[in-house]
Order: structure tokens, then C-alpha cells, then sequence
């Protein structure tokens, strides 16, 4: 459960995480284990389309939660269910404890429920002298402990059986052997009595079907089963979000849940529930059955444009399990109630903005978990979205407004860098800037930093600029900062490579600048906006057949960015698209659109191996034009280890988290140096000063170049 | 119309894979006469093996001292049918009961069930559940065995949809059961038995 106070405390706690060796390392065998499991779980079904059809389906439930919380009350009720909806978390905690008393309730046992987590269920109950004991064997453990889940299936993934051990014998008075399968069995025997004493069984629900009046639960343990069967009374409760039209919505979503949380095929359980059953304690020998359903905030939500996606999500944790940054902080540090890409949007509207102000910046944009998501919820965006919020709440930090400010006024930001080059020359050398006073960057001493370029790619263009009598095809060719300013000698290999096919006359507008990732990363939705209108009009897109650029993060930024920055302005939105169309990242236009093949290139071969930028594999869905391209041009190009994971880099995220920055760097490059090879390829800037800052950090001799640079450098001379 | 192999194929390899026991049968008798083996070749008590040698909390351990002798309980199977478990399994010293299962809830040996349908994309038997006495029999058991009737396997949870769904139209209680209970929550090792069965068994009926 993440509280920190402010950005430092927050920090502080992250360090702390981070020296959780146990944890660190549990997390990375999942993170590597999860990736093949589900794999081989989807082998032969079509993922995007399930995906697709869960979220076309949940958008059209959330578009009429009312009323199919009216249809699913009305059958419920007609089978002997009584159904609640409560506005609030307390209100919904207070009717389930109203249920316990009218019903002479002492003890009970409660199956998984995260919503019962968001509420802080137990808290209440325990407050009216009720017992409460978790049976799920992960909640179990953490409900002895005092601690929230680290994982929304996997409650205890942070914990080693040594812990577990210790924690039974203390439990049972016994001392207990390291032994998983018996410590198991322990708890079996220990929660039985537990259930047979239960007064009340307290259950989640993963669906609710208004067609039927029906509650579907999905377990492993058979602990749900005994909790809605054993006790005389059972209470479903469910956010009201989890109300389906129909049995087929919930099959489907079977069919895609567990696979999606560890790579199982189906759990163990799926229980389906219809009114009061027979159960042979209960008056007249029926079950006592109550539905309650929780709104707190959602109903408000799904009539939000943005967050009502938000509210697609089927509670799988596949968002935490592939996003670098839980993997080395774990659930506690990387949500408050809710974990993971998911929990850092939750807690703001279900815990509060002071829950979700620190939590929310921790985020690398890198879009692994929109890519793995089982309702295709766009994460990135609503973690973006909900930072802007906070700061448009509380104030916009000093750093933050100052950097919107000089990013959207281009004279000012570009004169800024010059001056920059000038005062650089005392600690610049061979590229890097070299014994910075270290005082001042403390925590940013992992890897080396570039120097800036003596002349910008920009006022090398009029040198360099290729003449084209006869163009077939028009290009606009979008730097980007950090090739304008640090690398400018990628964008001159790129216009190398173009210009080797006749007919392609290539332009470089002077008028643009930042796209403006940077800002949308820092919260500044306004000055973004103002910057990304200002590169519109800078680059007049109808003038141009392509809108080329080398760095992977604007690419991606240019094309989906833009057009979400004005899809509430009709005539911004034509220009948005526009451009967006336009928008191509450079392998995929020099190996799709030019169709450059291994003709048109020479020289000896080379191990070379790749990173993948998150905002080309993911971003823009590109993944095997650079490889191809790398293998067209003679190049032996060597897979590496988790190839499509970030590196640390995520722009602002390596300065406001240098210390999350520096492991993910350190993973990247062991995974590079595996290889075999002493040379990488990749097509982000940004990635490269990353990588490339790590190696020289480090003194490691390894080459990182662009795609670009790579294939100027073998072009057949003709 | 006979079930196609492949579908039977299918549904023994999937439930194959989650760790249970697949096997036909050419007819009831033979059914019930592999309950009453499995019971029989069972350790004595299964129990023990399963945790009893562990040391417990002293409420836990008087909750298992209500069992005496092996245990089976066919809470939903046809009366002549339950009759000829029974004889066999008198000869070996085994109770054969259908009710009462609240009052067994240290453990039974085997819970021995009808399977409505099987879910081949999943290796799913589903149970009817609404009587509670299969609800209970099918948790406390050590080993759940389900008779599946052959043409009773459909191809995936969609071709069961509408008969779930016609259950639904009264108080209903229905599992889809997949391999035995299970659990990875401590340091996602795989364990069976957790709160249910630690072995399941599908014996699918020939031509029924």
C-alpha cells in the first residue's frame, strides 16, 4: 500500500524496494516465466480479436450499467436474492455488516475479492466485533501479516516459503517445516474448522449476469466454493462495472482471463450462482443470498470519454506482470490498493489524489501493459491523463510550467540548447560531458551523458540537402530534438539512405520543434497541445506524401499523440489526422515504402544485435522492417534476451526516477553484452543515449548506433 | 450421432494436462468398479498423507479425528447404480453414503459424481451443483471422480451456453471443474489439494 507523502518519501520507499532481493528476483522468474506461459496459453486463438470483442463488449455494458443493474436485480430477486447497490465504500461495507447482524452473524470467511480490498472490508467488519478470516491462500497469508496483496491474483508473490513457515508456526504453535506442498496442506486443515464455523461467507463475483440474475466466480483453490456453500448466509460483492448482459459476455472473458493472468488455460473453479440455493442450515433450508454492488465513483466515471475505459478491465494483473517497473518494486511500492498500469489510474479515483499524486509520475510510458491488456485499455494515456488532472488540481510544479513554457516557444528552446553548447565546452569531451560537478546529479551518475553537437542538424541542412529534379515522392523530414541537437549525424546517414533512391525529394521544415512527448510525460496537456498545433502548421502535411522521422518516441507521439491531444476540436482533429497519416518511423519507410533489399547494400559481415524501442514494437506496431533491414544489409543480427523491454530510458521518467532508470539500463545492457556481440542497433534517439551512456558509464567498448547509421555505412556505392 | 474421437481426444489431452486422470469405460459397471478400486488401492488414509502428519492447531486436528473408515459418496448417482457400489464396496471395508455430508467435513476418500457435460477446449467437466450434498462431496473429497457421458462432451464453453443458461431461469448452483484444486501462492509452486480435491478423475462412459 503506497502513502508516501511527497516525491521523495516516494523515492525513498522505491530504494527500500529495491533492496528487496527476494522479491526482486521472484518477480523477475515470473516476469520471464509469464511471457512464454502466455504464449503458449493463446497458441492457435486469435488474441487481438478476443481482446477487440471483450472490449467492444464491456464499452457497450458500461454504456448501461443502470440498467442492467435493474434486469440483473429483477431476475436475482425473483430467485431469492436480495440486491444492494451502494453509492460508497462505506456504505457498501455498512450494508454487509447490517446483513451480519439482522442475521446473528459471529464468524466468517471471506473468498478473494479485490473490491473488498478497495473498500477496506474486513477493516469495518472487524471494527463491529465480527471475525473475519480469509481462506485464498495468498490473502491468508497476507491477512496474518497485516498487509495489503502485492498482486492482484497472486497476493503473496513477494513472500518466500521461509516466511511463510515461520509465519504457520506461529500460527499453529508448531513448529512447521520449509516445505510448500506441506505448508499447503496445513493451511487446508487449519481453514476447514474455519469454514464450518462460518456464520457468513463473504465471496467477490468476476460477473454478474443480469439476463439470468446469476454471479460467476473463478477460482483455483475451491476456496470459493466452500465460502458460498458452507455458512448459512452468502454475500456476493462486486463493482457494479462487473454487471454483463449475458452468460455468453462472461464465457468470453473466461476465455481470455486466466490466460492472460499467469498463462493457465482455466482455473481449477467457475462457480456459477442463481439465487437462494438449498443449503441445509439456512431458514427453510435455504441460503440467505445477498448481491451488493459498489459503485464509488464508477457510474460517474463511465460517463467520463477518457476513463470509461478504465472500467473495462477484468481484474487479470497481466498489466502489472509485464511492466518493468513492478517487476522491481513489487505491488506494494507500485499501487495503493489497485497494482500495477491499472492501480495507478484506480487509486486516483477510488483512493483519492493524495493516494495517487507520487504513484501516477511512475510511469515509463513504455505501453507494455496496453499491449498485454485483456480488455485493450489504453494505460499510458489514462496514467498521463490522470497526472495532468493532479496538476491541473493542485498546481503545477515550478520545473514542469517552466519547461512548458520553453518547450512551446521554439526560439527560446532552441536558442537555450546553442547557449547550452557554449557553456558545455569546459566538460565536454569525445561526445560526452565529462566531470560534471557530480554534487548536483547525485543519483544520476549511471550512466554518461552526451554533449551537444558543435553544428545542429538544422543548420547543416542547406549543406547536405540532396537536389531532386524529378520527385515522385515528397518528404518531410521530422528530427526531432535530440537528432537535431545531440546526434545530428544520424539524421545526415538517413538522408544519406534515401537519397540513394532516385526520386525521392526529401524537405526539412525549419519551423518545427519538440514534439512534445516530453510535455504530455510531465503533465503539460495545454502547453502540448499548443506545441503540437505549432508543428502542424510548421509542417504543412497536405504538402507532403510522408512525414519521415528516425526517433521511434515522437513517431509514435506525431501519430496517436496528436490526434488524441484534439479529438475534442473538429477542425484540429482533420489537421491531427491528417498529419498523423503521414507519419512514418524510418526502417519501415526505407524498407516498405522504398522497398531497399540487400541490393542495395555491401560490406563484410558483423554480429549485431537489437533493441527494441517500446514506441516502434509497441507504439507502432513495427517489429521486423529494422531486423530485415540490419540482415539485408550483410549484418548477422543476434537476438537478444527481452528484446522489446524498455530501457530505462522513458525521457523525463530517467530524471525523475534515476533510480529505477539505472537497473532497467543495467538489465538491458547484461542482456546486449549476452548476446555475443559488441554492437547494437536500434531506431530511437532517445534509446540510444540511454544504452550508449550505460556502456560508457561502465567503461564497456560496444557500438550503439542507429538503423540508420548502419545502413548509410554499407550502401553500394554507385 | 456418436461424439467424433477427436473431441474425446481433445478433452483427455486438455484435462490431461491440468493433472487429471482421463480414462473410458465401456459401461456403469465398470465405472463403479473403478470407484471402488480407486478407493481401495487409496492409502488408508489419504489424509495423512496430506497433511496429517503435519502439526496443527488443536481445533484442526479434532476436526480430523470425525473420520474412521474410508469413505464414498455418490450423492447423485442413479439408485441401482449406488446399489452396486455399495455391494463392492462392502467387501473391502468401505462406506458407500449419498447424504450427510455436513457431517463429514474433516475429509471423505471419494466423492463419485455425473458429469452434465465436459468442455473439451478446457479438458471441463461441469457439475451440476445445486444439490448441496454434491457441492459438499465434491470439495471435501480427497479424490473427485466424474462419470462423463460421452455424448455429453461438447467442443467449448460456448455449446454449453444455452443449457447453463436455461439452469439459470431457477436457483441454480453449477461448477465447471477443471483438473483437482490448486495453488501457486507460495512462490508460485505448483500444489494440488489446497481447499478441494487433490485428485480428479474423468471417466468418460462409452456410447451413453
Amino acid at each position: 500500500m503506497q502513502d508516501a507523502a511527497n516525491l521523495s518519501e516516494y523515492r525513498k520507499q522505491l530504494r527500500e524496494a529495491l533492496e528487496n532481493e527476494f522479491q526482486r528476483e521472484a518477480l523477475d522468474k515470473f516476469a520471464v516465466a509469464y511471457r512464454t506461459s502466455r504464449a503458449n496459453a493463446f497458441a492457435g486463438i486469435d488474441a487481438p480479436e478476443l481482446i477487440n470483442e471483450i472490449a467492444v463488449a464491456k464499452d457497450e455494458a458500461v454504456d448501461h450499467l443502470m440498467e442492467l443493474y435493474e434486469e440483473f436485480k429483477r431476475h436475482a430477486e425473483a430467485a431469492g436474492t436480495k440486491v444492494h447497490l451502494a453509492a460508497t465504500a462505506r456504505e457498501a461495507n455498512e450494508i454487509i455488516a447490517a446483513i451480519a447482524k439482522e442475521n446473528g452473524v459471529r464468524t466468517i470467511v471471506k473468498s478473494k475479492s479485490m473490491t473488498a480490498e478497495e473498500t477496506h472490508l474486513n477493516d469495518h467488519l472487524e471494527a463491529q466485533g465480527l471475525e473475519v478470516t480469509e481462506t485464498d491462500l495468498g490473502e491468508w497469508i497476507i491477512q496474518l501479516r497485516h498487509e495489503g496483496p502485492t498482486h492482484m491474483v497472486m497476493p503473496a508473490i513477494h513472500l518466500s516459503r521461509y516466511q511463510v513457515a515461520d509465519l504457520f508456526t506461529e500460527v499453529t504453535r508448531k513448529k512447521q517445516d520449509v516445505d510448500i506442498q506441506k505448508l499447503v496442506k496445513v493451511a487446508r486443515r487449519e481453514l476447514r474448522p474455519k469454514y464450518c464455523q462460518a456464520d457468513m461467507g463473504i465471496s467477490g463475483a468476476n460477473f454478474a449476469i443480469a439476463a439470468t440474475g446469476s454471479i460467476g466466480i473463478i477460482t483455483n483453490e475451491g476456496n470459493g466454493r466452500l465460502t458460498t456453500t458452507l455458512p448459512r448466509v452468502h454475500v456476493a460483492l462486486a463493482g457494479i462495472d462487473k454487471l454483463a448482459p449475458t452468460l455468453h459476455d462472461a464465457l468470453r472473458i473466461i476465455k481470455c482471463l486466466p490466460k492472460n493472468a499467469t498463462g493457465q488455460n482455466l482455473t481449477s473453479y467457475v462457480t456459477w450462482i442463481t439465487g437462494a440455493v438449498p443449503c441445509a442450515v439456512g431458514p427453510e433450508g435455504k441460503k440467505v443470498h445477498h448481491v451488493v454492488f459498489v459503485d464509488n465513483g464508477r457510474l460517474a466515471m463511465a460517463k467520463d470519454p477518457l476513463f470509461k475505459q478504465a472500467l473495462r478491465c477484468i481484474r487479470c494483473g497481466a498489466c502489472a506482470n509485464v511492466c518493468p517497473i513492478y517487476r522491481l518494486v513489487g505491488g506494494h511500492k507500485y499501487g495503493h490498493v489497485y497494482i500495477g498500469a491499472i492501480g495507478l489510474v484506480a487509486t486516483y479515483f477510488f483512493h483519492g489524489r493524495d493516494k495517487a499524486k507520487n504513484l501516477v509520475q511512475n510511469c515509463l510510458n513504455c505501453g507494455a501493459c496496453k499491449a498485454v491488456c485483456a480488455a485493450g485499455i489504453d494505460l499510458p494515456t489514462m496514467i498521463k491523463e490522470v497526472h495532468a488532472r493532479i496538476q491541473d488540481e493542485e498546481g503545477h510544479p515550478l520545473y514542469s510550467s517552466a519547461a512548458g513554457m520553453v518547450l512551446k516557444n521554439r526560439t527560446l528552446f532552441h536558442t537555450m540548447l546553442k547557449s547550452a553548447r557554449v557553456m558545455q565546452k569546459p566538460v565536454a569531451g569525445g561526445g560526452y560531458l565529462r566531470h560534471l560537478p557530480m554534487f548536483l546529479f547525485k543519483d544520476h551518475d549511471f550512466r554518461a551523458l552526451p554533449a551537444i553537437a558543435d553544428e545542429a542538424f538544422r543548420d547543416r541542412w542547406e549543406k547536405i540537402r540532396p537536389r531532386v529534379a524529378k520527385a515522385d515522392i515528397k518528404v518531410a523530414l521530422f528530427s526531432g530534438c535530440v537528432q537535431d541537437f545531440v546526434y545530428p549525424e544520424q539524421m545526415e546517414a538517413a538522408v544519406a539512405v534515401i537519397a540513394s533512391k532516385p526520386g525521392v525529394a526529401m524537405e526539412y521544415p525549419m519551423g518545427q520543434s519538440c514534439c512534445g512527448l516530453p510535455l504530455m510525460m510531465m503533465g503539460e496537456k495545454k502547453a502540448g497541445r499548443e506545441l503540437a498545433a505549432h508543428n502542424m502548421n510548421a509542417i504543412d502535411a497536405a504538402g507532403f506524401d510522408y512525414i519521415v522521422t528516425l526517433c521511434a518516441s515522437c513517431a509514435s507521439y506525431l501519430k496517436h499523440g496528436y490526434q488524441r491531444l484534439f479529438a475534442d476540436d473538429p477542425a484540429m482533429a482533420y489537421k491531427a489526422a491528417q498529419f498523423a497519416h503521414r507519419v512514418m518511423d524510418f526502417s519501415s519507410f526505407v524498407h516498405d515504402v522504398l522497398g531497399m533489399d540487400q541490393e542495395a547494400f555491401t560490406g563484410p559481415s558483423k554480429d549485431v544485435t537489437y533493441h527494441a524501442p517500446c514506441h516502434l514494437c509497441r507504439g507502432l506496431g513495427v517489429t521486423e522492417a529494422p531486423r530485415e533491414l540490419l540482415r539485408d544489409a550483410g549484418l548477422n543480427y543476434l537476438p537478444a534476451a527481452e528484446e522489446d523491454v524498455c530501457c530505462g530510458f522513458g525521457g523525463t521518467f530517467s530524471v525523475k526516477f534515476p533510480e529505477l532508470s539505472k537497473e532497467l539500463l543495467h538489465k538491458k545492457i547484461n542482456n546486449l553484452k549476452a548476446t555475443g556481440a559488441t554492437a547494437m542497433a536500434t531506431d530511437c534517439p532517445g534509446c540510444i543515449m540511454q544504452i550508449r551512456g550505460g556502456f560508457e558509464h561502465e567503461g564497456t567498448t560496444f557500438e550503439v548506433r542507429h538503423v540508420a547509421e548502419y545502413l548509410a555505412a554499407r550502401l553500394k556505392r554507385g | 450421432m456418436s461424439t467424433p474421437p477427436a473431441l474425446v481426444d481433445r478433452l483427455k489431452e486438455k484435462a490431461g494436462l491440468v493433472s487429471a486422470v482421463v480414462a473410458s469405460v465401456a459401461s456403469m459397471d465398470e465405472a463403479i468398479a473403478y470407484v471402488a478400486d480407486v478407493c481401495a488401492n487409496k492409502e488408508a488414509c489419504q489424509i495423512l498423507a496430506s497433511g496429517c502428519d503435519a502439526p496443527l492447531s488443536d481445533t484442526a486436528e479434532a476436526l480430523c479425528e470425525t473420520k474412521q473408515q474410508k469413505i464414498v459418496c455418490a450423492p447423485d448417482l442413479p439408485e441401482e447404480d449406488v446399489a452396486k457400489l455399495t455391494a463392492l464396496c462392502q467387501e473391502r471395508g468401505i462406506a458407500v453414503i449419498t447424504k450427510g455430508m455436513r457431517g463429514r467435513l474433516g475429509g471423505i476418500d471419494i466423492a463419485v459424481t455425473m458429469a452434465a457435460a465436459g468442455i473439451a477446449e478446457t479438458g471441463t467437466v461441469v457439475v451440476r451443483s445445486t444439490d448441496e450434498e454434491v457441492r459438499l462431496a465434491t470439495m471435501i473429497a480427497e479424490t473427485h471422480i466424474a462419470l462423463l457421458p460421452e455424448s455429453a462432451i461438447v467442443a467449448d464453453s460456448y455449446d454449453f451456453e444455452p443449457t447453463l443458461v436455461s439452469w439459470m431461469g431457477e436457483p441454480n448452483y453449477t461448477a465447471f471443474i477443471t483438473g483437482p484444486s490448486r495453488t501457486a501462492d507460495i512462490e508460485r509452486v505448483l500444489a494440488l489439494g489446497v481447499h478441494g480435491p487433490l485428485e480428479m478423475h474423468i471417466l468418460i462412459l462409452e456410447g451413453k
